[in-house]
């Protein structure tokens, strides 16, 4: 067989085997509407993407946090076995430092993706979104952040800044010093 | 004896000071024979051969699934709860027992654990992916479905971005290489390229980060830039060195962003949301962050530093009598390749070259070797690894230096084990 037949055979080979080919490659995944996805797209973003309905005050926070959160995390705030949530605002650059929520966290809306997620520990997802605004108003209050009455909803708690929001470098893509 | 008496090197025949023999040296000479190093005057008789009892019947049976041998009962992961009991059980941490292994695979069983509210038990049958947010088509897979495409297969290890968290403490800690080096763990992985699966959903133009999930009571979520993903080399593993995932490693499937910090390496992995920008969650800001003296930090260092540790010697794997040792540990860089690693044997005033494979894979656990010829005297091990980006793993000193005390995360300094004069060895700083 001279070269040039062989080359033919295969190429026409090829075209065989191409054509056998689905025209899609392996697609595997079911379609499902966001709305299916609801219980699960718990992600908060700091824009407030995310935010649910809902409101609560730190005064209605106080109740949940004296029935669910204190054992570990201290009557208020301090204190407890699961490390603080409250105080050392204005303590990182000093040896010091006491990183909390209210010293540490750029973004008031991390704590209410992070509670509603995991917390209480032993039994995530068991609060109501009322619950969530109301200990995340709590715990902002308790660090000073806001006050008594300030009401925290999808509209409000994206706007508190929060005590440390420039205190982060981002490394990616490139350290932005 | 004094082993310098025996010892027939010429001083060039040293790589560096103290004792660490000369790559070159091994070459012309090949595989140093115990004579050549003057050890056959002390030579010990053996005993006579016994016929042992296994060999004389027939041994156990057939298993479904072997077991180590019960003499390797030591060989095990120290592990670390973090919290009181009763207050955050199984949040805490296994360490890969380093100085205990060899080669540089990690045996699944060993593999180092970071639970952040305990192990999932994952029914695989029910368990679901979704991809979904700026996407074309949000899509939810079963395993099942998963195990229909090509696999990609891939050598990477996995580090905790607060692996050497011991290594912050003002007094060294005296702890095993395992103990204080451990939470990191090679494998060989086999799953689904993400920039597939992506691809089947059709990523929209203003989709630029990933949120992952996981299926676990702490629902652990970290955001990822979309570029390791597309053109990138993360994948969803489903199986681990063979088998299928461990239920500590995130059975029944895990992400995988090789070289890039552990906890983004999302275990028991349930949903990826296609977004526009990071959402900043609890563990991109409160942790896996890096605070600097000055007060800010640093965020989004995902890339693991290049680093090295020696396993033997190391604490519990000391020295006998003086003579000649194999330096051997492990090396490795988030950012690619390993392309050397120098030991000193005189706490960092000399570097030897180790033996490193050629063909090392890149973002993998590699081993280096080096002889050392020990002269009983009290002397100071270390290694430092360069990575093919240039960098080089720094002095815990050097390390440091921005950082807030007690900083503990992306520590890639170089470790110095202490030798004593009767062999024992201890972390020191230095
Ligand atoms: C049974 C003990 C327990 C209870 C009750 C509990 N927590 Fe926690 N909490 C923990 C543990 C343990 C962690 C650390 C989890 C980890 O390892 O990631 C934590 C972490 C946190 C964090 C993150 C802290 C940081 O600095 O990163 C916040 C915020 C938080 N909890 C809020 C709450 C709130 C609000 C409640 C009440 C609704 C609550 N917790 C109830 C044990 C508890």
């Amino acid at each position: 067989m001279s070269m040039r037949k062989f080359g033919a055979i295969l190429a026409s080979a090829a075209a065989a085997f191409a054509l056998s080919l689905p025209a899609q490659a392996q697609n595997y995944g079911e379609a499902i509407s966001e709305s299916d996805l609801a219980n699960w797209d718990i992600s908060v973003g700091p824009d407030g993407v995310g935010l649910p309905a809902g409101s609560g005050t730190s005064a209605q926070g106080a109740t949940v946090w004296a029935e669910q959160c204190s054992a570990c995390h201290g009557e208020k705030g301090k204190g407890g076995p699961a490390g603080d949530l409250v105080g050392g605002v204005g303590t990182l650059k000093s040896p010091e430092h006491i990183k909390t929520v209210g010293s540490f966290w750029p973004y008031s809306t991390t704590i209410f993706d992070y509670v509603r997620r995991a917390m209480p520990y032993y039994a995530p997802g068991s609060l109501s979104d009322d619950e969530v605004y109301a200990v995340v108003a709590y715990l902002l209050n308790q660090n000073e952040i806001i006050s008594e009455d300030d009401i925290m909803n999808a509209e409000n708690l994206p706007r508190v800044e929060m005590p440390n929001a420039n205190g982060f470098i981002s490394y990616w893509p490139v350290a932005n010093q | 004896m004094t082993s310098s008496k025996f010892l027939p090197l010429s001083t060039e025949e040293h790589a560096a000071g103290n004792g660490l023999v000369s790559r070159r040296w091994l070459l012309r000479t090949g595989f140093p024979a115990v004579g050549a190093l003057g050890l056959t005057s002390g030579m010990v008789q053996a005993e006579e051969l016994r016929v042992p009892d296994w060999s004389s019947s027939p041994g156990l049976d057939l298993t479904g699934y072997g077991q180590p041998s019960p003499f390797e009962s030591e060989v095990v992961r120290p592990t670390l709860p973090l919290f009181p009991e009763g207050i955050g059980d199984g949040s805490g941490v296994s360490f890969t027992p380093l100085e205990k292994l060899a080669g540089t695979i990690t045996p699944n069983g060993l593999f180092f654990e970071r639970h952040h509210s305990g192990i999932p038990e994952i029914d695989p049958a029910e368990h679901k992916f979704a991809i979904h947010g700026l996407v074309e088509r949000p899509l939810v897979f079963t395993v099942d479905a998963l195990l229909r495409y090509p696999m990609v297969t891939k050598t990477c290890f996995i580090e905790c971005a607060g692996n050497s968290l011991f290594n912050s403490f003002d007094e060294a800690q005296q702890r095993t290489a395992g103990e204080i080096h451990g939470l990191i763990g090679n494998a060989e992985w086999a799953g689904v390229s993400l920039a597939q699966l992506l691809d089947e959903a059709g990523v929209s133009p203003e989709g630029k980060w990933l949120v992952a999930e996981g299926a676990d009571a702490a629902k652990m979520s970290r955001s990822i830039p979309i570029e390791k993903a597309i053109e990138g080399d993360a994948f969803i593993a489903l199986y681990q060195n063979g088998e299928r995932i461990r239920p500590e490693q995130g059975y029944p499937m895990r992400l995988v962003l090789p070289g890039w910090q552990g906890s983004m390496n999302v275990k028991w992995l349930r949903r990826i949301k296609v977004v526009s920008a990071p959402v900043h969650t609890k563990d991109e800001t409160s942790k896996y962050t890096l605070l600097q003296k000055d007060g800010k930090s640093r965020q989004f260092t995902y890339e693991m530093g290049v680093k090295s540790v020696i396993t033997s010697p190391s604490p519990g794997r000391e020295l006998g009598a003086k003579g000649l040792y194999q330096v051997s540990g492990l090396a490795w860089s988030g950012a690619g390749r390993i392309t050397r690693v120098e030991v000193s044997a005189d706490g960092g005033a000399s570097w030897a070259v180790a033996m490193i494979p050629g063909q090392a894979p890149p973002r993998a656990l590699i081993r280096f070797q080096l002889p050392w010829q020990w002269d009983g005297q009290p002397a100071t091990l270390m290694s430092r690894a360069t990575d093919e980006t240039g960098a080089v793993q720094p002095t815990r000193e050097a390390w440091y230096e921005p950082y807030a005390a007690n900083q503990i995360f992306h520590q890639n300094a170089i470790q110095a084990w202490a030798v004593s004069g009767n062999g024992g060895i201890s972390n020191v700083y230095a």
